[in-house]
């Protein structure tokens, strides 16, 4: 079955690429398709990132920025303190040898990093720098910052709400300590919070967890093998993932799972080496993305435009607060939920303050945004909504391009990156999803098997559609999420004070200590 | 004073071996115990999707039980039979690393285990898990061959 879903998507492809006329209708097939998508998510993006009335700065930006300070200074810094520890555990130092053979903070943290480490690396840092210009680098390091106190505050929430069933196995995420959390509290509301996550966590599983995903293989794919149609990449994307999540192929998965580490070191190593190559350059691109910060440098919208994509960026790619990291991790076997919260700020340190600054500095460096040489600003393209590239790239191209000048061979490297982490991510989403779903609408084979349907169907219209209406949904389903859970987190943040504080006394007592291994 | 030896099984004929070799120095010692070991090879630095990990917990008891039941109770009750006293333990983890850290903390004072059963290409880039034993560990080793 699946395989006859292959060879058909294949043979549709090949066939639509000899004939000029079918190219031609299918190519109006993804118009359409783009046209009644965006129709559709119109109002549901707009009112999420509707802007302060009398300014142009989006609620939602100054609601995931204030709620990742709040949690960096009622803990502590946290994030700096226990920054050692965090290392140490996921080195395995307080892992009881008893315990060998249960999920290590380590293997919770690389599950979690595979669902975040991804496109959001490569196209959201594209469009992030496109638009904001180099100084968004310098909103999108902060955000991440910041962030890792918000991933902090909900993993260790995760964990500590999570259900764990008779046979063994467990679920955890926003919706059980948003439900378990408040009636333990005596709050009123949990349950209803529970539920519109769930609702969000699902439309955020179909956007960003997917559609842009597919949307961005096929962008990178068509750099290499010329324009066609993106609805037939969307159908073999499909058709794996279905293979995978419904099929139970899970050697597919096992293998990606395995790959995917490794190229995400090969990127970090190719962007390191580019560095290293026009080392001279890098004081500047640093003064770039300082400067850029506060100025602008002459982008749409000024520094505030800077700002708002950086921080809009940032938080799609690392997911700080969006809730998605809190049913990654709450698998992790331990007996101190706040240990899986140390190790979960680690999250969006990798993924945004190093992963994402390294694409961000190769953009900058490669020189492809262009610069007008009498004032020193960068230029705008014809439309006057992002910085004119030498190619007219944008997103995931826009990378590719920007590494290809370093080193020419990569952008077939990085092709091979992006499908792989867009088929991990999507393998991650649809877990999450799934999980959402299962809250909502029980578990069972035949509940279950309608999410994976319906999630193989985004696939291909994400493929289909163009960047423009994918992104806006993706961003505003995610932080749909993201509403709900923080609110919930402002709740219960003094539960994990309460973890804090037992902990790092015990932790100084010396009841909790490293095993000798 | 009594002696403990720990014995490494791995579900073949070389851990067999090595339990046969165990149970005679144990009749010459007389006053002797033997500490009867499989470890299940296992990384906590590998990678899994969320989907394993949420059934980890669910998979390593089955995993355990099914150890327990082939490999260590089998050889639990032969030793018993002959009138040997001895216990069981099953461990996830790296086999020469769970052995070593075993000996020290069960107190034995040898371990003994079978040669190596890996061969060829992946002896050669990973090496054995004997040969690992044998260089790092804290007690005596008798390799059986």
């Amino acid at each position: 079955m699946t395989l006859k879903n292959v060879f058909f998507a294949t043979s549709v492809a090949l066939a639509a690429l000899a004939n000029p006329a079918m190219a031609q209708e299918a190519a109006s097939l993804d118009a359409r398709v783009n046209e009644a998508f965006a129709t559709f998510t119109g109002p549901f993006v707009s009112l999420i990132f509707a802007p302060f009335p009398g300014t142009s700065f989006p609620w939602i930006v100054l609601w995931l920025v204030v709620a990742a300070s709040v949690f960096t200074i009622y803990f502590g810094f946290v994030q700096f303190r226990f920054f050692g520890h965090a290392i140490g555990l996921v080195k395995g130092d307080y892992a009881d040898p008893n315990d060998a053979g249960e999920v290590s903070h380590f293997q919770a943290l690389a599950t979690a990093l595979s669902g975040t480490v991804g496109l959001g690396n490569i196209a959201g840092v594209a469009v992030a720098v496109g638009i904001g210009g180099p100084g968004a680098t310098f909103w999108m390091i902060l955000a991440g910052l910041l962030g890792m106190a918000s991933k902090f505050t909900e993993c260790t929430l995760g964990v500590k709400y999570r259900n764990e069933y008779p046979d063994g196995t467990v679920s955890g995420g926003p919706m059980y300590y948003m439900s378990k959390g408040f009636d333990e509290l005596g709050l009123p509301g949990g349950k209803i919070l529970a539920v519109l996550f769930s609702v969000f966590c699902i439309l955020g599983a179909l956007g960003g967890g997917n559609m842009f995903q597919a949307n961005q293989a096929h962008a990178q794919i068509t750099q290499i093998t010329g324009d066609y149609p993106g609805w037939i990449t969307g159908l073999i994307f499909a058709a794996v993932v279905f293979a995978v999540i419904v099929g139970g192929i899970k050697s597919i998965a096992k293998v990606t799972e395995k790959v995917v580490p490794f190229m995400g070191i090969l990127y970090v190593g190719a962007a390191i080496v580019i560095l290293i190559v026009n080392y001279d350059m890098i004081g500047w691109a640093f003064g770039q993305i300082f400067v850029g910060a506060f100025t602008g440098l002459g982008v749409a919208g000024g520094f505030v435009g800077a700002l708002i994509q950086g921080f809009r960026r940032a938080a799609f790619s690392n997911e700080a607060g969006v809730g998605s990291a809190a049913i990654a991790h709450s698998a992790v076997r331990t007996k101190e939920p706040i240990t899986e919260g140390f190790v979960s700020l680690l999250e969006p340190l990798i993924d945004t303050v190093v992963i994402c600054t390294m694409t961000a500095l190769v953009i900058v460096i490669s020189q492809q945004l262009i610069i007008d040489p009498d004032t020193g600003n960068y230029m705008l393209n014809e439309a006057g909504n992002a910085i004119a590239t030498v190619d007219g790239n944008s997103g995931v191209a826009l990378t590719s391009a920007a590494f290809a000048s370093g080193i020419s061979w990569f952008p077939y490297v990085l092709s091979i990156a992006v499908v792989l982490f867009a088929f991990s991510t999507m393998i991650s989403w649809s877990y999450y999803g799934l999980k959402s779903w299962t809250y909502l609408f029980g578990e069972g084979k035949a509940s279950e098997l309608i999410f994976k349907v319906i999630f193989c169907i985004f696939i291909v219209i994400g493929a289909a559609a163009s960047l423009g209406p994918v992104i806006d949904f993706s961003d505003a389903a995610i932080f749909a999420m993201a509403v709900v859970n923080i609110f919930a987190l402002y709740f219960l943040m003094k539960v994990v004070r309460k973890e804090l504080a037992s902990y790092v006394e015990r932790l100084k007592s010396g009841e909790i200590k490293k095993f000798s291994h | 004073m009594t002696t403990k030896l720990l014995v490494g099984l791995d579900g073949h004929s070389s851990g067999e071996r090595a339990l046969a070799y165990g149970e005679g120095l144990a009749k010459l010692i007389g006053s002797c115990s033997l500490l009867v070991v499989y470890v299940i090879e296992w990384s906590p630095y590998s990678f899994q999707t969320a989907e394993e990990n949420a059934q980890r917990h669910k998979r390593r008891e089955e995993e355990i039980a099914t150890a327990m039941s082939r490999v260590i109770s089998p050889a639990l009750e032969t030793l018993k039979s002959k009138g040997i006293d001895a216990e069981g333990i099953v461990r996830h983890g790296n086999v020469a690393d769970t052995l070593d850290a075993l000996a020290s903390s069960e107190k034995a004072d040898q371990i003994i285990v079978g040669r190596a059963a890996e061969s060829g290409l992946s002896q050669r880039i990973f090496g054995s898990s004997t040969a690992n034993l044998v260089m790092q560990a804290r007690v005596p080793v008798t390799v059986v061959g």
